[in-house]
């Protein structure tokens, strides 16, 4: 499965603090188990994955089985159970960018970083993923890279900025 | 707010609007910020504080202003000029006037009495490019929630819903059912609670119409709304947003706290005895809880998958309780409806599709961007007047209507008028508007392909045919992209695509097989090819050799 989260999340709330803000989202809506996506959402926000431990947290504050809360992790392409990298490229595939060429954008990063969409490279530095349309169709082939978008990219370009940031 | 007072905030920002020397608006959709959008608006607002104008001369965000590809674009207020294609080294020039700033900028105003502007009709856009999304002020100056006080005052929950049915707008999500009709069916359940949900889950790859319609103009989508809570007696409504969409979600939850501080939304909209609350939820990425009743599911914190129907949401919804879902270009319709009659809106359009449609025009077209027709515009205006056609030196192909539930229109059928029967008469749908256009570079058996993967992935895997048979038809699919298969094959995808559409649980996996039946019914050459002489005619697909062949 492919990934389509657009925005990265960085660390930034103090790690004290993270819990208490969870809490606070989980008291939000009175702990009640229709809530669960929403508190997913903030507990990737702070966390920026989601651990074991953070759905069985979950699962026993909002009342749920663990299995549902699993099921419900894995079901969406949103939520990652795996840590992101320092780095983050996600290709829009909507028709409008692969029309334009986005395949070859996603076969450079892949090829470069050598891992899979919606994978982190080996050495934890790139996360490469594909998005289902990202709604900028008029920039297309779009790419986001850490959260902004880039316009008409050429896979040139990406080359360019890999070795920037020194992917070998 | 009191009705008398919504009515003085209107004439007050009005006036104060009138009394500026200018009002430069500057398109903050998402395609205008990435290309630099954001760093104009901060130059000119810099620009006005280096020349002491502050109170005389204003600079605000606006919606989309329509020609995405031109971005970033900045409209003047006061002579109602566009430019586009600004950096911030034009601050200066916009927002000082003369025959100096003017010559200078020349070359950057575009013609609005170009075919791309005079060829369209805007209601649903009506507001963008002359509010300010992120305030409510601007909003109730245009007009804003006066359809509201109207209703609420003048109008009886039944006559709210005739008029929405006299209109004859029908759902602009796809489907194209009518919409009063739906409210009706809502309306009509003696049980409550009952809920308006409003999809904005716009997950058709190639369609940005309900992001720019939530990021330009919000209010008139939680006016819409509440209208709808009014018409129905519904008290409790949601908005469930892509998560893709973090500019709109914010844009959204900040319109519906300003609505709430003004009385209208909340308890005691307007001080009349009507309550409307409205909350956003946020979707997590899977295609398929566009489909109500999966969306439904997610609402309710769970799997998005869908469940048969009947029961359909307007008996047994959100809770088991009568809910009411339409898309947000079908509630951007209800005030300007409500507002003006639907005698009036009645009379835009064809016989049997009234109003407009927006669309997201993209792909290998000269200006893309998002535009609003009136139904009935026949597809050769909208991709060639309004598109600009193909870019130089290519051939037009064929246009993609309705994602991956959609088909793929040939050249022959470039004067069909656009509107939901005559787009099915031809193998197609209206779809909810994104309108892809393809040329000679793309290979229509390799799009089959393309959205036959898109389907495969986001197939929640409930019900067997749709789980199983979209991996059969992309493995076919991919085959013949690599010259790997027989003419067999393609007997083979016209059985299981029979299958598919008869025997899937939901609309997912009845339409997937539609984007593969029109490429092999207008472009079956172009499989064959692949199968029969080996070769893509686009030169898109790799086919390898005999040689090549050989050495593997």
């Amino acid at each position: 499965m492919t990934q389509t989260q657009t925005s990265t999340h960085s660390n930034t709330v103090p790690k004290d603090n993270r819990e208490k803000m969870l809490e606070r989202a989980m008291s939000r809506y009175n702990y009640s188990g229709d809530a669960l996506i929403e508190v997913l959402h903030t507990a990737q926000e702070l966390y920026g994955y989601l651990t074991p431990e953070l759905l069985s947290t979950i699962a026993r504050k909002l009342k749920l089985p663990p299995s549902r809360v699993l099921g419900v992790t894995t079901f969406y392409h949103f939520f990652s159970l795996t840590p992101k990298g320092e780095h983050s490229f996600i290709v829009c595939t909507g028709t409008a960018c692969y029309v334009k060429g986005a395949q070859a954008l996603l076969d450079k990063l892949t090829h470069r970083c050598r891992c899979k969409p919606g994978a982190t490279s080996a050495d934890g530095k790139i996360s490469v993923a594909a998005a289902r349309c990202i709604g900028s169709c008029s920039l297309a082939p779009a790419v986001i890279y850490d959260g902004k978008i880039l316009a008409r990219v050429t896979p040139e370009q990406l080359d360019a900025e890999l070795d920037r940031i020194g992917v070998q | 707010m009191t009705i008398e007072e919504l009515e003085q905030l209107r004439i007050h920002e009005q006036a104060r609007q009138q009394n500026l020397k200018n009002r430069i608006y500057c398109c903050s959709a998402a395609g205008c910020l990435s290309s630099g959008g954001h760093q104009v608006r901060q130059a000119i607002a810099e620009e006005i504080k280096a020349q002491g104008l502050e109170g005389e001369i204003e600079v605000c965000g606006t919606g989309c202003l329509g020609l995405c590809s031109r971005g970033p674009l900045v409209r003047s207020g006061k002579d109602d000029r566009l430019y586009g294609g600004l950096t911030p080294g034009d601050a200066a020039a916009l927002v000082r006037s003369g025959p100096d700033a003017e010559l200078k900028l020349d070359a950057k105003r575009m013609d609005t009495s170009a075919p791309f502007f005079s060829k369209q009709l805007k209601i649903v856009l009506a507001n963008s490019g002359k509010v300010d999304p992120e305030r409510i002020q601007d909003y109730i100056a245009a007009g804003g929630y006066q359809s509201l006080a109207k209703a609420l005052t003048e109008m009886t929950p039944q006559e709210v819903i005739e008029e929405i049915k006299r209109s004859g707008l029908r759902g602009r999500g796809g489907a194209g059912y009518s919409t009063g009709i739906k409210w009706e069916l809502v309306a009509r359940q003696p049980v409550s609670p009952k809920y308006v949900v409003c999809n904005a889950d716009e997950g058709d790859p190639g369609a940005f119409m309900d992001r720019s319609v939530l990021e330009g103009d919000p209010h008139r989508v939680l006016e819409g709304m509440a209208l709808a809570g009014y018409a129905l007696g519904a008290q409790q409504g949601y908005i469930y947003v892509r998560g893709e969409y973090a500019l709109a979600i914010q844009r959204i939850q900040t319109a519906i706290k300003q609505a709430e501080r003004e009385h209208l939304l909340g308890n005691r909209i307007l001080e009349t005895g009507f309550q409307f609350r409205i909350d956003v939820r946020i979707g997590a990425g899977a295609f398929v809880c566009g489909e109500e009743t999966a969306l439904i599911a997610s609402i309710e914190g769970q799997r998005g998958q869908p469940k048969q129907r009947p029961p359909y949401p307007s008996e047994s919804g959100l809770w088991n309780k009568p809910t009411l879902i339409n898309n947000v270009e079908t509630f951007a319709n209800v005030p300007a409806i409500i507002e003006r009659g639907a005698d009036w809106f009645a009379s835009i359009g064809t016989e049997s599709s009234k109003g407009t449609k927006v669309f997201a025009l993209a792909g290998r077209v000269r200006n893309t961007g998002l535009i609003e027709v009136p139904m009935g515009t026949p597809l050769r205006t909208i991709l060639f007047d309004i598109g600009g056609g193909v870019p130089e030196g290519s051939e037009f192909k064929a246009a993609q209507t309705g994602g991956p539930s959609g088909g793929c229109i040939p050249a022959q059928h470039l004067d069909t008028p656009v509107d939901y029967e005559s787009l099915q008469k031809i193998g197609s749908i209206m779809g909810s508007g994104g309108l892809i256009v393809m040329d000679s570079t793309s290979c229509m058996v390799d799009v089959a392909r393309f959205f036959m993967e898109f389907c495969m992935d986001e197939s929640c895997g409930k019900c067997i045919p749709c789980r199983a048979g979209t991996v059969q038809m992309h493995e076919i699919l991919e085959r013949i992209t690599k010259g790997q298969a027989s003419l067999d094959d393609v007997d083979m995808l016209e059985q299981l695509a029979a299958l598919l559409k008869e025997a899937s649980l939901c609309g997912l996996g009845q339409t997937a097989p539609n984007p593969v039946l029109s490429t092999l019914q207008y472009f079956r050459e172009e499989y064959e090819a692949h199968i029969k002489e080996r070769r893509c005619p686009a030169g898109r697909c790799h086919i390898a050799t005999a040689e090549e062949e050989v050495r593997r």
